[in-house]
């Protein structure tokens, strides 16, 4: 039961903290725009996509460092050309573009990369095992997961708290004209966090992409937790990101390793039903199967009794 | 100007008028004969139904419109009809379908998908006789459709989940190394098929084997596998059992081979379409596919020429469900013999019919159910001794085990109601 116990907790960690990647990023520019932007993950699934590619001519190194500034770079040039322009016509302009672009980015995968899974591999000199428990292999690659995300949050933090560019972005997010009369160029800070923030799901999808496999559907699969997990940590904060999503990772994670359910339920609270109930399937039903959908119960939880998010301060 | 015009076209424009009307009931022989293709073209599941169009759309242009057509000249049109594997999309493309008079729809992906559209074709052919639709399904295998929810308007081209399973499972039982396995698989009627039925023939076949997991997920929602394939090692199984498919099968595997488990995971779906290719050397001798094709050794000529054109035609896909090229040919067959496309006098022709098909493997359409009895075939994963490779990758599927046709039939509970005419 220990070793279950103690590998649950470390897959959850690598799925949260790889979920923060997304939504540390998902809600840096909903602080700034006011938007979810839909397309996030999206520019997750073209970071993996586009290293894919890169990783076949230069190794996987090179991939990691050049698919999320490609997709960094295309996160800019969408909000320089795209979502600036339709700014001007409100938020429902905004919020539809970007479900758009969710749209036009999968046709776009489907059509230039095809839709079978890519054989996208995780770098040799990441495999091997980086210890064994309990005879259960932990894989350097996901300790490698672990180490980059946390990286990414540390330097996130100190970025926005401790440097002069994060009390310049902060500032722009909250007091925007009072910085543009200091002299600072507002459009162009928003347009850098943009692309900061897809960059950070290209980043997640360089390094997702080998582990979670490479296909047209994994930015659907994720994106729904994502913009969950925002909604659970509170829109704009990213502390309530970050322990969102270690909150959702770890949920899930001790969800599929419990072997309890219903019927355990059942048999504790002393009741029991035939097998021909109609309700059997009710009866019947276990943790595991149900893991999945235990972050959205989570999201009605928090939206009945903190409609703010764990963290979040947003009080229209 | 005007004048000079339309004087200097009425000569052409009467022998048109003359050659249209002499040619007007032969016109309407050369109407294409058009056939639906119904499976998921986008979202998760994508991959497996291109393929599926892909090949079926090769098949008809290399047997058929190549070389002149069907009943005297037809040419054959596949009209792909997306429905996401989703039963209520389902039910709007079959409207679709209907008011383009689509009369022959070719369905396989998902059984829940399946099970909606042989409902919704039953009552639409008892509502609307003389419009009625039939369905060709090529690869959705929960028994139910075949027994409980038998139709006349139904006939599936794989074999279902039990009959596979009964080789499967005589398989394992003849490993001795097997003491325990591990059942993981999709929470839906296929998967819980698949779980209930291999416990039940594993107790009758080997008493001794452990049934140490039982787990169902969510299907094609589930991002990472690892919190599963923990449990499946600290379990101790010998083997893994799934009926897995898609992108949820690469996902397993991929997690049960990262967490450094050696034992061998037994599949329906586990090739072709990416996931050979990504799971290459660490599945060689652990994958093994139970199915309705030997792709390697290739047994017939026919067989061998066909997959090297489709190859030529399309480097990046292989063919990957024969038993699509079987559903058709033996489609076009019927419609041959009734010289006919009406639904009603196709699956009539379909009853009971014997067919060979390309790789030499003998069929016969059972009229009782509308259950195709084929041999069936269970194949590792290698690069040893293959001629025909899945996702160009150098692996392949190298057949291990053989069930001739008659032995792999199965009573049936099909009570079949058949429409009069």
């Amino acid at each position: 039961m220990n070793e279950v116990f103690i590998f649950a907790t470390l897959n959850g960690l690598v799925t949260g903290l790889l979920l923060f990647m997304l939504a540390s990023g998902l809600t840096l520019i909903f602080s700034m725009m006011g938007v979810l932007n839909f397309a996030h993950a999206s520019f997750y699934m073209l970071g993996a996509y586009i290293a894919y590619t890169v990783s076949g001519y230069i190794g996987f190194w090179g991939g990691l460092l050049i698919a999320p500034l490609l997709v960094g770079a295309l996160g800019a040039g969408v909000e320089r050309y795209g979502l600036r322009r339709v700014h001007s016509y409100g938020h429902v302009a905004e919020l539809i573009f970007t479900f758009g672009l969710a749209f036009l980015i999968e046709e776009l995968v489907q059509f230039f990369w095809g839709r079978d899974t890519k054989n996208y591999q995780t770098p040799e000199l990441l495999d091997f095992a980086l210890f064994t428990l309990f005879g259960q292999e932990f894989s350097a690659y996901r300790g490698f997961m672990i180490a980059i995300s946390l990286g990414i949050f540390a330097a996130l933090y100190v970025v926005l708290t401790r440097s002069r560019v994060g009390i310049i972005i902060q500032a722009s997010i909250s007091h925007p004209h009072t910085v543009a009369n200091l002299g600072h160029n507002v459009p162009f800070i928003f347009m850098c966090v943009f692309g900061a923030g897809t960059a950070l799901a290209g980043v997640a999808g360089v390094i997702a992409g080998p582990v979670l496999t490479t296909f047209p559907g994994m930015a659907v699969v994720l994106g729904s937790i994502v913009y969950i997990i925002v909604v659970i940590g509170g829109l704009g904060s990213l502390p309530g990101a970050f322990i969102a999503s270690l909150l959702v990772g770890l949920l899930q994670s001790y969800a599929i390793a419990a072997d309890a359910g219903m019927p355990e339920l059942l048999e504790w609270l002393g009741v029991s039903f035939e097998r021909s109930h109609p309700l059997n399937d009710l009866w019947t039903l276990k943790l595991p199967q149900i893991a999945p959908v235990l972050p959205y119960l989570l999201l009605i939880l928090v939206l009945i009794f903190k409609p703010t998010g764990l963290m979040g301060n947003r009080e229209e | 100007m005007l004048h000079s015009f339309s004087r200097s076209l009425r000569p052409l424009l009467t022998a048109s008028l003359l050659a249209s009307a002499a040619l007007t009931p032969v016109a309407n022989a050369q109407d294409p004969v058009r056939l639906g293709f119904m499976d998921p073209l986008s979202g998760t599941f994508a991959s497996v139904g291109t393929s599926g169009l892909n090949l079926l759309e090769f098949a008809v242009d290399y047997l058929y419109n190549s070389k002149g057509g069907i009943l005297g000249g037809r040419m054959i049109e596949i009209v792909p009809l997306d429905n996401k594997q989703s039963p209520t999309e389902t039910q709007l493309q079959f409207r679709r379908a209907v008011s383009e008079e689509l009369r022959i729809l070719f369905q396989g992906n998902s059984s829940a998908v399946a099970n909606t559209l042989n409902q919704t074709i039953t009552r639409h052919n008892r509502r609307n006789p003389g419009q009625e639709v039939l369905q060709i399904n090529y690869a959705a295998v929960d028994p139910i459709l075949t027994n409980e929810e038998c139709s006349f308007w139904h006939f599936r081209f794989d074999a279902h989940a039990v009959m596979k399973l009964e080789v499967l499972t005589d398989f394992i039982a003849m490993n001795e190394d097997i003491k325990s396995v591990y059942i993981i698989g999709q929470d839906y009627s296929f998967g819980q098929v698949v779980a209930d039925n291999t416990i039940r023939l594993l107790n009758e076949k080997r008493p001794d084997i452990e049934i140490v997991g039982n787990e169902f997920h969510p299907i094609g929602t589930v991002k990472d596998f690892t919190p599963y394939v923990t449990k499946i090692v600290s379990s101790g199984a010998d083997a893994v059992i799934t009926g897995n498919f898609g992108a949820d099968m690469v996902s397993l595997a991929r997690s049960i081979i990262d967490s450094g488990m050696d034992a061998p995971i037994y599949t329906f779906y586990a090739a072709y379409d990416g996931i050979t290719a990504t799971l290459g050397e660490d599945g060689k001798d652990r994958i093994r596919l139970i199915h309705t094709d030997s792709a390697n050794p290739i047994a017939s000529k026919t067989r061998r020429d066909f997959n090297h054109t489709y190859k030529d035609a399309h480097p990046n896909f292989d063919v990957t469900q024969s038993r699509l090229v079987n559903a058709l040919m033996m489609v076009v067959t019927a419609m041959e013999k009734s010289q006919s496309t009406d639904p009603y006098d196709v699956a009539v022709a379909l009853e009971d019919m014997r067919f060979t098909n390309i790789g030499g493997d003998e069929l016969w359409m059972r009229p009782d159910d509308h259950q195709l009895i084929q041999p069936l075939y269970i194949s590792k994963q290698t690069d040893e001794g293959i001629e025909f490779d899945a996702d160009n990758s150098g692996y392949g599927l190298l057949t291990e085990y053989e069930v001739t046709a008659d032995d792999t039939a199965l009573e049936h509970s099909c009570r079949m109601r058949r429409p009069r005419r």
